[in-house]
């Protein structure tokens, strides 16, 4: 009896050794987010998800976060040749924008001097500020806010 | 015969102010036909030169403004109705159309004498350019936009905070037009600096 119980479990054993292997033979064994697909063959593609024309803004997770995006930014042009955030968020123009201000710390170079227009490390505002689709997170997560900054 | 004693000019005068049945006739069909070819042939040639492929049958364009146009709101979007180089450039009732065609045969001169065949010399004459457009619609209070964008036909609960915040004021109030504000909204921009409201 004893020995037949063996049997069995060293054969269910092996079967699914084989199987997995032959699962994951062309996978090296990973299993990603994107889910167990050969590394030759495209997986289907999610489709895109939308960026909400405007929606409230949004709560800050840490000091010196640099703020999401709250608005759609299609075919705003930032370059040499204009900036199309500062038409609505330089000091000039907020007022009659609506948008909030850039913060005095844009007008700081990286040695702390103060300038009288947007500092050069802070023109291209896509490197610091990017705007929010509407997807759920792929994975879970347990940050907590700050002290501060939670409610 | 009367005729007779008067001069040529007095003639044909007189042949105008009193002709015969059949010369009158004759006169009016030959006036009325040459009207039809003119007036076809003309408003024909205004068509062909309305059309977008026209408009980017000149690599000038094609490899400039149209690249650029390509990636904006009114050349892919989501509802599929296009507003194509005409629409935005050319006005629609005859008279301004005209006015705008005599304007643009300083651009065919312009074309001749390559005043912009490389995207160098674009880039460098966009500034110019831009200005005329800009100053052209103000003149004309965004005449072309609103032949497509009618105000009247805003449905502010549809559109986005921002829209309502500057639709509602600045734009129902008259105070400013639609290119005040819509600068850039087809092409890439030139240098700003000096202008309103820019960087
Ligand atoms: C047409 C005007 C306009 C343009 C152009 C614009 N914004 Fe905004 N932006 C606003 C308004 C209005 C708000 C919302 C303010 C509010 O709701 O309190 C806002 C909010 C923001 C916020 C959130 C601020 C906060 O305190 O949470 C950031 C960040 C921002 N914009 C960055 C940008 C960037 C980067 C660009 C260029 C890619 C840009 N904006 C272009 C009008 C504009
Ligand atoms: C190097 C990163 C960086 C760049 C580039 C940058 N920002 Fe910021 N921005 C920040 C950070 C960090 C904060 C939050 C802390 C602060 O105010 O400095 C911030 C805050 C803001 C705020 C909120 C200000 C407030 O009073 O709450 C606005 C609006 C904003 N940025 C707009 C812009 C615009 C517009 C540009 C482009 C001209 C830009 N930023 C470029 C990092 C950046
Ligand atoms: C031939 C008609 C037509 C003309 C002319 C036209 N538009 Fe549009 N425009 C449209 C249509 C259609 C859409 C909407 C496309 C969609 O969202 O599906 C649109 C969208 C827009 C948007 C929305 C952009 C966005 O991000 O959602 C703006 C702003 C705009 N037009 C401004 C202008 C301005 C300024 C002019 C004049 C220089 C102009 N339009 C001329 C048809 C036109
Ligand atoms: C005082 C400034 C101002 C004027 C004048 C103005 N607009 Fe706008 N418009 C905006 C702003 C700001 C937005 C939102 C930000 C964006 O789309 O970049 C906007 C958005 C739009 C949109 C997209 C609306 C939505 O939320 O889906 C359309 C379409 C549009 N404008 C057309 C026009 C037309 C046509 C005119 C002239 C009849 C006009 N605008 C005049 C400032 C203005
Ligand atoms: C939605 C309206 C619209 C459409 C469609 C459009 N334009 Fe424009 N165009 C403008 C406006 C507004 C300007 C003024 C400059 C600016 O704001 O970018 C302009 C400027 C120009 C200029 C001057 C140079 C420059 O970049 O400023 C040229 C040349 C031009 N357009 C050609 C074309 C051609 C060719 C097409 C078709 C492929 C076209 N445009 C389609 C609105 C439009």
């Amino acid at each position: 009896m004893k020995k037949r119980l063996t049997i069995v479990a060293f054969v269910s054993l092996l079967t699914s050794i084989i199987a997995t292997n032959v699962a994951w033979a062309d996978m090296g064994g990973v299993q990603s987010l994107r889910g167990l697909e050969e590394l030759d063959a495209n997986n289907t593609a999610d489709s895109l998800k939308r960026v909400p024309r405007d929606r409230e803004t949004f709560e800050r997770d840490y000091l010196h976060q640099p703020p999401l995006i709250p608005h759609q930014i299609r075919g705003y042009k930032v370059d040499l040749n204009s900036n199309k955030c500062l038409s609505c968020h330089s000091w000039q123009n907020y007022k009659k924008t609506g948008a909030t201000k850039v913060s005095m710390t844009h007008f700081e170079t990286r040695d702390g001097q103060q300038l009288s227009d947007v500092s050069p490390r802070r023109y291209f505002c896509n490197q610091c500020h990017v705007p929010q689709a509407d997807a759920k997170p792929l994975v879970d997560n347990n940050f907590n806010s700050v002290k501060p900054l939670a409610d | 015969m009367a005729n007779q004693n008067k001069g040529l000019i007095g003639r044909y005068w007189s042949l105008l102010t009193n002709p015969t049945r059949i010369a009158m006739g004759i006169i009016l069909a030959l006036g009325f036909v040459a009207g039809i070819v003119f007036w076809g042939g003309f408003n024909t040639a205004l068509e062909i030169t309305n059309t977008e492929e026209f408009c980017i049958s000149c690599h000038e364009m094609e490899a400039n403004v149209y690249q650029e146009y390509r990636e904006t709101i009114h050349y892919s979007n989501r509802s599929g109705v296009r507003a194509t180089c005409p629409d935005c450039h050319v006005p629609k009732d005859w008279t301004h159309k005209i006015i705008r065609k005599i304007a643009a045969s300083k651009e065919v001169w312009g074309k001749i004498t390559g005043l912009i065949d490389t995207r160098e010399k674009f880039v460098e004459h966009r500034k110019s350019m831009a200005l005329r457009e800009w100053k052209r619609m103000k003149e004309n209070d965004s005449r072309e936009c609103r032949n497509c964008h009618n105000f009247e036909s805003m449905d502010f609960s549809e559109q986005g905070r921002r829209s309502v915040t500057m639709h509602s004021t600045a734009l129902a109030s008259g105070e400013k037009t639609c290119i005040d504000c819509h600068k850039g909204i087809a092409h890439e921009l030139p240098d700003m600096e000096g202008v309103e409201g820019w960087h």
